[in-house]
């Protein structure tokens, strides 16, 4: 694929933020994961970004996709299983900030 | 109106509100040249032709041939092409991802009810529930228990919430005392909901 791409800026392992929002559009960040912090497990691609594609829109620039590490028991503070269990889920770039 | 739906919802009852809709949509997309009625057809043949005997074909062969496995955890597509399921280009990317001892994969699609259709056919409706998308994030453990899935002491419980453009495949645990039995036998083990992670293969 050539069409426009937003540049990958987190590496494997970089420490995020998933931002707050709630835009009156499409998006795919759940509201339960937003604030929190997590690490990039990998980077899962660059895709058309679903916001606009939703809505007639060409979905440019892709956006880079990272599948995100993050702890239950941060996500949750009365999680009732092991303290290692993890969550991952894929957060498009536009989502993420340096943590 | 010539959508495919159409044809293939002509009996007597009538239609429901939500399936009315669906058949407007496509009409819609059809008339507006974003899709045709053919590819329309071709993806429904595709997903009503999938179903968990495919997965459990998948992972039968990813026991028993570690270069097949590793294939499959790194490019599911090329090494499904191996065993002749084709994976549209246009469908999302599938991940494989495997149990072992030290972790247990589960997956949910918390956002709206994205499975991997193109090897298991349509999700369950329980999948696609408020309960079980609300609960999985937050007491994987405790959903897992109710379905029958017993990680290993001391396992991590890893939830996949497949929010985007990819979706999950549980590769589930061998079952002890197998180690005899033929590709198809073990086929028989891997249930469709050990796939989602909720469960175990079942023991021989």
């Amino acid at each position: 694929m050539t069409t426009p791409a937003e540049t990958v800026r987190y590496p494997d392992g970089a420490s995020v933020r998933i931002r707050v929002g709630s835009p009156a559009h499409h998006f795919r960040t759940p509201a339960y994961i937003q604030g929190h912090t997590g690490t990039v497990d990998a980077l899962c691609g660059v895709f058309p970004n679903p916001e606009t594609l939703a809505h007639g829109g060409d979905g440019l620039p892709r956006q880079p996709l990272y599948r995100i590490r993050l702890q239950q028991t941060d996500l949750w503070p009365d999680y009732a299983g092991d303290p290692a269990d993890t969550l991952l889920v894929d957060v498009y770039q536009h989502w993420l900030e340096p943590a | 109106m010539t959508a495919t739906h159409v044809v293939d919802h002509i009996h007597d009852e009538p239609m429901s509100e939500v399936a009315l809709r669906s058949v407007a949509i496509e009409a819609l997309l059809a008339e507006k040249g974003l899709l045709t009625d053919d590819e329309v057809r071709r993806q429904v043949n595709l997903m009503d032709g999938r179903t968990p005997a495919d997965g459990a074909r998948v992972v039968a062969r990813a026991w028993v041939d570690a270069g097949f496995k590793a294939r499959l955890l790194a490019d599911s597509r090329s090494a499904l092409a191996e065993m002749g399921i084709e994976i549209p280009a246009e469908t999302p990317h599938l991940t494989v991802v495997e149990n072992t001892d030290d972790v247990h994969n589960m997956v949910v699609c918390t956002l709206c009810s994205c499975y991997p259709r193109m090897l298991l056919g349509r999700p369950p409706d329980w999948y696609k529930s408020l309960a079980y998308r609300a609960r999985a994030v937050r007491d994987p453990r405790g959903v897992m228990a109710e379905f029958g899935a017993a990680p290993p002491a001391d396992a991590e419980v890893r939830v996949l919430d497949s929010t985007a453009d990819l979706r999950y495949l549980v590769l589930p645990r061998r079952p002890a005392g197998t180690e005899g039995m033929s590709e198809e036998e073990l086929a028989a083990l891997v249930s469709r909901d050990s796939m989602i992670g909720v469960t175990d293969a079942l023991a021989p």
